[in-house]
């Protein structure tokens, strides 16, 4: 991909000849030794361990075969968890995904001209940059029982006549979670698909409004197409980054009430640090997890591949 | 060029939407704003109601959140120094990478790229199970290093500065120096990180934040209290300790997320500028 690229190959074959390319490994070297060390053997530990009765505080792994995989497909706590994590996610990206092309259509509208873009998108992006355990702290006090500020606010305005405990509520806290992953996200996905669009050649534009198509006709029947591939990728990258859930759902209420926000991760996490310590168990549940995450970055790598005849050239 | 009828509809559009927008501006603002203005308030002031003007018991509950033990500088510069010392190391060594890449070839490099591309769609948390395992043997828990390390191998980094050098690089800009007899390395040092200014305060702002921000690592790995980072610190404060003490709950908040707003407000056209160029994922 890269050697075509650039259209100097006549000077890189001269390079050649010269024999520096040796130092290709030199420079790579310290990023591969790094990548083994941090990367690649913690993933193919975490694989093996799937596969041991490592736990409590035992020093020794004694293999199991597929045990530990038949456990967990029997595991309720963990069939939740995985529910859980996708239901959390799409409640999150599905508004998010919508708002976000709506915005993105709006803020590259020419009909619109619409100012101050820029403030709007910097201040849209704002949450996704403060730390997502200050955002938990921060939603967790904001709801909290019976004299939070937000129960208080409605108390005084008279929208509810008693405190209500969101936190009780799996409803209620799934959705202040996923809102959470909404709102720290929307911003981000907007600035993405607004460098989507903006990539668009505009001769298509001016071609389809010399023929009488009105703005949204242009949007639905040119951006929509074009833009699939990067859809694609941000849905993709979203997902991945939604199997990862962790600090929100951890930190506003462990994970509770009725297990309704235990995620992945949270299940993973507790597994191997609190309790029993069952290190088999977290490991396991870290190899469905890597299976998911690589069939899912397999799809990025197609839609890679559908965007590599039109290259997206970004910021404006 | 637009009848008159339609500049109106336009016009009136164009005063909905800034509504709308306004609306999520303050969508986005005041979370942050009632826990900074809750954080000079007495716990009864926050216990009477909503108020978004500030008032004046700051400092009782600075005092009361300190008494605490909840010790904020120590977590800012225990999260600047891992923010800070990564961030070098995944500059460094992701532009070394990225310009090894796209200058060279030599054998296996398109394996390293697809390597490289994997990793940036894999990410760590799969496999914290080993890497906790492995940090344990060699007896690194209650250590910054695995904290830090790791960014030597940072995928996305050398993705973007790889894709920023693509656009930059040329034979001719390396040849003379080489005619000089200049190093490979040093032609590296003074020729094109120079070059690659741009990239690498973009990638810099984002590495920083990023690590500022890593919870789970850290969680994991560090038990020590007076080495915790300020994720963890702000942890504590979910901790029945500040059942009561609402202020003393809220400044500790405030104090956790003002040095990033302040951040941001400096920095925000270069941040949304990363984003819209890369897509970077945090």
């Amino acid at each position: 991909m890269a050697t075509t690229t650039t259209a100097s190959g006549k000077q890189r074959r001269l390079a050649k000849r010269r024999n520096h390319d040796k130092w290709g490994y030199v420079f790579m070297a310290p990023f591969f030794i790094f990548f083994l060390a941090f990367n690649f053997y913690p993933m193919f530990y975490t694989i093996y361990l799937s596969f041991t009765d490592l736990a409590g505080w035992a020093t020794d792994a004694n293999m199991v075969g597929f045990q530990n995989f038949i456990n967990i497909w029997n595991n309720l706590l963990f069939r939740r968890a995985v529910t859980n994590t996708f239901i959390l996610w799409i409640v999150n990206f599905v508004p998010q995904i919508v708002l976000a092309f709506l915005l993105a259509y709006w803020f590259t509208s020419r009909r619109l001209n619409l100012k101050g873009v820029g403030f709007f998108k910097s201040l849209f992006y704002l949450p996704n940059i403060i730390t997502a355990a200050s955002v938990a702290v921060i939603f967790s006090s904001l709801f909290s029982y019976p004299r939070g500020p937000l129960n208080l606010f409605m108390l005084n305005i008279g929208v509810i006549d008693s405190p209500i405990d969101f936190f009780r509520s799996v409803v209620m806290t799934r959705l202040i979670v996923s809102f959470i992953q909404f709102w720290m996200w929307y911003g981000q996905t907007t600035i993405v698909l607004q460098a989507g669009i903006l990539s668009i050649d505009e001769n298509l534009f001016d071609a389809a409004r010399v023929d009488g198509a009105t703005d949204w006709q242009s949007f639905t029947k040119i951006t929509m197409p074009l833009m699939k591939p990067i859809t694609l990728y941000v849905l993709i990258t979203s997902l991945i980054g939604g199997l990862q859930m962790f600090d929100i759902p951890y930190l506003l209420t462990g994970g509770g009430p009725q297990q309704s926000v235990e995620t992945m991760i949270t299940f993973i996490y507790k597994q191997a640090f609190q309790g029993g310590r069952n290190l088999n168990v977290a490991a396991t549940a870290s190899v469905v997890l890597l299976l998911m995450t690589t069939l899912f970055s397999l799809l990025v790598f197609n839609s890679f591949r559908t965007r590599a005849t039109k290259p997206r050239k970004g910021a404006k | 060029m637009y009848e008159t009828g339609n500049a109106k509809r336009i016009k009136m559009q164009r005063l909905l939407l800034y509504v709308f927008f306004t609306i999520l501006t303050l969508l986005s603002i005041l979370p942050f704003w009632i826990v900074i203005v809750n954080s000079t308030r007495s716990a009864p002031e926050i216990q009477q109601g909503l108020s978004l003007i500030p008032s004046g018991n700051a400092w009782s509950n600075w005092t009361h959140l300190r008494d605490r033990g909840f010790n904020i500088f120590q977590g800012y510069g225990n999260s600047f120094f891992i923010a800070a010392s990564s961030t070098i190391l995944s500059l460094y060594f992701s532009s070394l990478t990225a310009y090894a890449l796209i200058v060279y070839e030599f054998k296996g490099k398109k394996i390293m790229w697809g390597i490289i591309l994997m990793l940036i769609m894999i990410p760590t948390q799969v496999s914290i199970i080993g890497f906790y395992r492995f940090i344990a043997n060699i007896g690194l828990l209650n250590n910054y290093i695995p904290l830090i390390l790791p960014a030597v191998a940072s995928a996305p980094t050398v993705f973007f500065m790889k894709q920023y050098l693509e656009t930059i690089y040329h034979p001719a800009l390396v040849d003379s120096a080489r005619i000089d007899g200049a190093s490979e390395i040093k032609i590296f040092h003074t020729i094109i990180l120079p070059l690659m200014r741009p990239a690498l305060a973009t990638m810099a702002i984002f590495g920083f934040i990023g690590s500022w921000n890593n919870f789970l690592l850290p969680l994991i790995l560090i038990n020590e209290r007076s080495m915790y980072t300020l994720p963890m610190l702000v942890q504590l404060l979910t901790t029945d300790g500040y059942r009561t003490e609402f202020g003393a709950m809220y400044m500790g908040i405030t104090l956790s997320i003002v040095p990033l707003i302040l951040i941001y407000t400096f920095l925000s056209r270069y941040i949304i500028g990363g984003v819209t160029a890369g897509g970077v994922k945090q």
